[in-house]
């Protein structure tokens, strides 16, 4: 018997793993877009302390 | 194969899909919060850049699907006696209660501070009173406790197009409100016409539906009276601001509607309802969905139209 047998289990953690990774890919994207949304508004500025180091 | 062969296997093995996890947050549910989420966002004033507009609707989507977790885990011992709620993750298995408690726990967290964090902390706040209106108030204590369930508990499910709104504008409005008293008041004939026809479900759950309380004849008159402050609440809605022309035609062409079918409900009795298997309450239950996403749908419609000088007054 091979080691490697694939498993019904491993066939359904496999759909798991594979929403969550792209869920989680998703939302780094989104935290990206949002970040990238934030920064080019108008009123945006930087914190004072940043600036003056 | 069966559905319920197939969750009696999963449940062996103690290993839930993807899909069960995603069957928790009541998609189906969420479609109507993600869809009038977005009309209040839509059609709130000033600009609203649209990654952060996407964004403050996935959140609140996110938030209503861990209140439906929340509200599974806290209902699954009625949910294992409702034919309507059998299958669902918990009851059939799948999932375990705990496990359920933890994710929607974990979600609600998390939807409540990314919306803070996207848009602004009233419209995080609102969103986590929301999921605490829905989990604690509705589920935890009015539901089986009182009949007029529904009729509190429906204000957790008016609470999304008014987050929309705020997460547009940072504040409250008249605007906002109308459209939360116009899902509040549509919640009642809406859930009583399910009661209606799922008849035996709330009995044997022990749910104290105004059904199981006071009678089939009690809840017609109730599906009645409410669809007339309804109707008056919607069509007048259509003079304020959230209205316009595209609102008010539709806003009275589905209430005109909507009326003559809970007046149709209203005149049958018991007899003639099961001769043809509840025929009228079943259509007025379908009626009631198009009605909701119909009058969202026209504010938005009047909101796009306005740069026209079309929509709106």
């Amino acid at each position: 018997m091979a080691l490697s047998k694939q498993h019904d289990l491993h066939k359904r953690r496999f759909s798991r793993n594979l929403g969550l990774g792209l869920v989680l890919a998703g939302f780094v994207a989104l935290v990206f877009g949002l970040t990238v949304a934030k920064v080019s508004t108008d009123d945006f500025t930087m914190p004072i302390n940043e600036v003056a180091d | 194969m069966s559905d319920a062969s197939v969750s009696a296997s999963t449940s062996q093995t103690g290993e839930a899909g993807f899909g069960d996890y995603f069957a928790l947050l009541k998609p189906r549910v969420m479609t109507l919060v993600v869809f009038t989420a977005f009309v209040g966002l839509y059609a709130a004033p000033g600009a609203v850049h649209p990654v952060v507009g996407f964004a403050a609707i996935l959140f609140i989507a996110v938030g209503g699907g861990a209140s439906g977790a929340l509200n599974m885990w806290w209902d699954a011992d009625i949910d294992r006696v409702m034919k309507r709620t059998r299958n669902r993750p918990i009851p059939s298995g799948r999932i375990t209660e705990s496990e359920a408690f933890g994710f929607g726990m974990a979600l609600a967290g998390f939807a409540v501070v990314m919306l803070a964090l996207a848009t602004n902390l009233l419209a995080g706040a609102l969103l986590a009173f929301t999921i605490f209106f829905y989990v604690v108030i509705y589920s935890m204590w009015l539901k089986r406790w009182t009949p007029q369930n529904i009729v509190i508990g429906g204000a957790a499910g008016a609470f999304p197009p008014m987050i929309g709104w705020v997460a547009a504008t940072g504040s409250f409005s008249l605007e906002s409100v109308l459209m939360f008293a116009l899902i509040f008041m549509w919640t009642p004939p809406h859930f009583w016409a399910l009661a209606l026809f799922m008849r035996s479900d709330y009995d044997d759950a022990g749910v104290p539906m105004l059904t199981v309380t006071h009678g089939r004849r009690a809840t017609r008159a109730h599906i009645l009276v409410y669809t007339l402050l309804l109707a008056a609440l919607a069509v007048g809605a259509g003079f304020t601001s959230i209205g316009g022309p595209v609102y008010l035609a539709t806003a009275v062409v589905l209430n005109a509607l909507f009326l003559k079918g809970a007046w149709a409900i209203w005149r049958r009795d018991e007899g003639a309802a099961e001769a043809d298997a509840y025929k009228v309450e079943r259509s007025f239950f379908k009626l009631s969905l198009l009605y909701l996403f119909a009058h969202f749908g026209a504010i938005a419609l009047d909101t796009a139209m306005a740069p026209l000088g079309l929509g709106g007054w």
